[in-house]
């Protein structure tokens, strides 16, 4: 099991190693940054001294280290709009996405996963059928669309829910969390419900499939012949059996929902990272760009390592490896 | 004593089993009858196809649906139980009636560890404690002689080879006390070196707890060795029945005759069914008469117009014109 984790997390060194160097490439060749940092009366000569001061005049390996060093350590320099610490600006943005995207995850496995259980055992019934075919509409509608449905419907007409912000957010030092309000609880569930949809669909379209295969499998017949009871078999048996494919799905999903977000961040003016990125491509502000694709990388890098260890834990058969 | 102890462990009277497909009614088993006392072995033979495991399957109420029951009984151990809804029949498996199937590598769960599966088994069929579950799962995992079965008890099923898996199935099967065992194919999946084994120890510990066993198996060799009485299944019926030293020594069925023609002696090992001329009909196709017919060496016009059932004789039974009024 240790062996297993060292070559694991080498794997997700390596990698993040290899994004930096993307980020690194556009930080440093798109746009000058002695350009956008300096003001129009600066002679040569300070231009000078400052691409000195910034070690851009040094080699590539050495400034790419450097580069590295300074991410590892969340340093992304400043703003070129507004001169404010890069990284002061995601982590301020940061817990809203944060939030939203796993509430949309806990929404899609919470939902996902009995509704899928509950179309695979009833299959051929009226009830399970007609789930089955409204999933498909789930899955072909836009997720912008679903968006402006959901505010059309719950917001405008019906007035329960509000339709756009983040409501009144808890400061706890180091991260904000909206889930302490009543009105910050009230207003993620319209954009969580609406970047989930797709996501609760697929989990319960999955989870039907495996539960279908796994229930033809031979263990579940020799599980029966030895007595076990229905409910065992379909929760304990079958159901650990398709929960691998979910748990994969999931952390490979997140990565999708944080993308996804952008849009659905702007749909419902949900101040997370999503809409701090969308001003930073209009106002081509490279370095938030950067510091946006190390920290998005980031985190989908955790999450996959993080589902081979998972995987491990669920298959005895894996540990080995 | 009570009344059911002299019951015997299986018994099947008239049992027919019918699948309604789009093209009409397919009855894969029609008027099987067949008799298993307690501790005894009947072995079952026939070409694939022939309804071996649909015979068992309906014995254990796991038939695939929309097959079912259509006519007859089964009684296991004194008790009807082809009338028993789903709930009541999921007390009867594991408990009155235990089960092997082919294969040992996907019998298992490969999730749980091979205790897991084991207590659970054991506390659906008793109010042990998990503690005494354990100790029983482990006591029982010693019966089937796997060795340092108090460390073993935690390994999954992937730690496990062929045979010492089939072995821990044999466990799981044993481990409600059951007064029949349906063993289908147990040791086809298994390593020829390993296969005797396996059916010793079958054999012993279904003697030991006088539980009677069906033993489908392809190989006579094993039939010769284990069984007691051996049943000749065709087409969804049984064609004869009888005690292993008549129906080896001194088959009568022509079919059976052809099965056993490559044995040279009782006991020998042969590993296949030999081969007959053509092929068992598939269930939609069965000429009228002896279903035999086509390939039958013997056949005569009595034999394409009615079709032979099986009298019980002396010993045993068999179902052909050929011992009955003849085949003209
Ligand atoms: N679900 C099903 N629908 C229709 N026919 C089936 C089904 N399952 C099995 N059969 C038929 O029942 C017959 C008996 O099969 P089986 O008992 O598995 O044979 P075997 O003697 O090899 O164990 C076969 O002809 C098979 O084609
Ligand atoms: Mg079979």
């Amino acid at each position: 099991m240790l062996a297993f984790l060292i070559k694991r997390i080498g794997n997700a060194v390596l990698v993040m190693l290899t994004v930096a160097f993307f980020a690194f490439l556009i930080f440093r060749f798109l746009g000058d940054p002695v350009e956008m940092m300096v003001n129009e009366s600066a002679t040569q000569s300070d231009r000078d001294e400052l691409r000195a001061r910034l070690g851009l005049n040094e080699g590539f390996l050495v400034q790419y280290v450097r580069f590295v060093g300074n991410a590892a350590q969340g340093e992304f320099g400043l703003s070129w709009r507004n001169q404010q610490s890069v990284i002061g600006l995601i982590a301020e943005r940061f817990p809203a996405t944060f939030e939203l995207v796993i509430i949309a995850t806990l929404l899609s496995l919470a939902i996902g996963i009995p509704l899928g259980v509950f179309t695979a055992i009833g299959r051929g019934r009226w009830w399970a059928e007609s789930l089955q075919f409204g999933s498909i509409i789930g899955v072909s509608l836009p997720s912008f669309l679903v968006g402006i449905l959901l505010i059309l419907i719950f917001s405008v007409s019906l007035g329960w829910l509000p339709g756009y912000g983040r409501g009144d957010v808890v400061n706890l030092g180091w991260w904000s969390t909206g889930l302490l309000t009543q009105s910050g609880r009230a207003a993620v569930v319209l954009p969580s419900l609406s970047l989930s949809l797709f996501q609760i669909t697929l989990v319960m379209r999955l989870v039907r499939a495996e539960m279908l295969e796994t229930l033809r499998a031979d263990f579940i017949k020799f599980a029966r012949a030895r007595g076990v009871r229905r409910r065992a078999l379909w929760f304990r048996h079958a159901l650990k059996n398709c929960l691998m494919p979910v748990v994969t799905l999931t952390a490979m999903q997140v990565g999708n929902l944080i993308a996804f977000a952008l849009v659905t961040e702007t749909v419902f003016q949900w101040p997370g990272m999503g809409m701090l990125f969308m001003q930073a491509v209009t106002f081509v502000d490279i370095p938030v760009m950067a510091a946006y694709l190390c920290i998005v990388s980031f985190i989908f890098v955790t999450l996959n390592t993080f589902v081979d260890i998972a995987y491990a834990v669920i298959d005895p058969r894996l540990r080995a490896a | 004593m009570n009344p059911a102890s002299h019951s015997p462990a299986l018994e099947v009277k008239g049992l027919s089993v019918e699948f309604p497909t789009r093209r009409g009614m397919l009855t894969a088993l029609s008027d099987v009858s067949l008799t298993i006392a307690r501790g005894e072995i009947l072995g079952v033979v026939g070409e694939s196809g022939a309804g071996k495991s649909m015979t068992g399957m309906a014995v254990l109420g796991l038939l695939e649906p929309p097959g079912r029951v259509c006519a007859g009984e089964i009684h296991i151990g004194g008790k009807r139980t082809d009338n028993l809804d789903n709930d009541q029949m999921e007390s009867v498996r594991g408990r009155m009636v235990g089960a092997i199937f082919q294969d040992p590598l996907t019998s298992l769960n490969p999730l749980f560890s091979v205790g897991q599966q084991l207590i659970e088994t054991i506390r659906l069929h008793s109010d042990r404690s998990r503690a005494d579950a354990r100790a029983h799962g482990i006591h029982l995992l010693k019966q089937v002689g796997i060795p340092g079965a108090d460390e073993r008890i935690d390994h999954y099923p992937h730690q496990f080879s062929g045979g010492m898996r089939q072995r821990v199935v044999i466990a799981l099967a044993l481990a409600g006390n059951p007064q029949l065992i349906i063993a289908d194919e147990p040791t086809t999946a298994l390593d020829v070196s390993i296969q005797a084994q396996i059916t010793t120890l079958l054999r012993r510990l279904c003697r030991e707890q006088g539980a009677g066993v069906m033993l489908v198996t392809h190989d006579m060799g094993i039939i010769a060795e284990t069984a007691d009485r051996v049943a000749v299944m065709y087409a969804g019926r049984i064609i004869e029945i009888g005690s292993v030293e008549d129906v080896l020594a001194r088959p009568k069925h022509p079919y059976t005759r052809g099965l056993m023609g490559s044995i040279p002696a009782l006991g020998a090992r042969v590993e296949r069914l030999t081969q007959i001329d053509g092929s068992m009909p598939r269930l939609n196709a069965i000429p009228p008469g002896c279903a035999f017919n086509p390939r039958c060496s013997a056949v005569g016009p009595r034999c394409l117009k009615a079709r032979p059932v099986l009298v019980p004789e002396a010993q045993g039974a068999v179902a052909c014109f050929i011992h009955h009024g003849g085949v003209a």
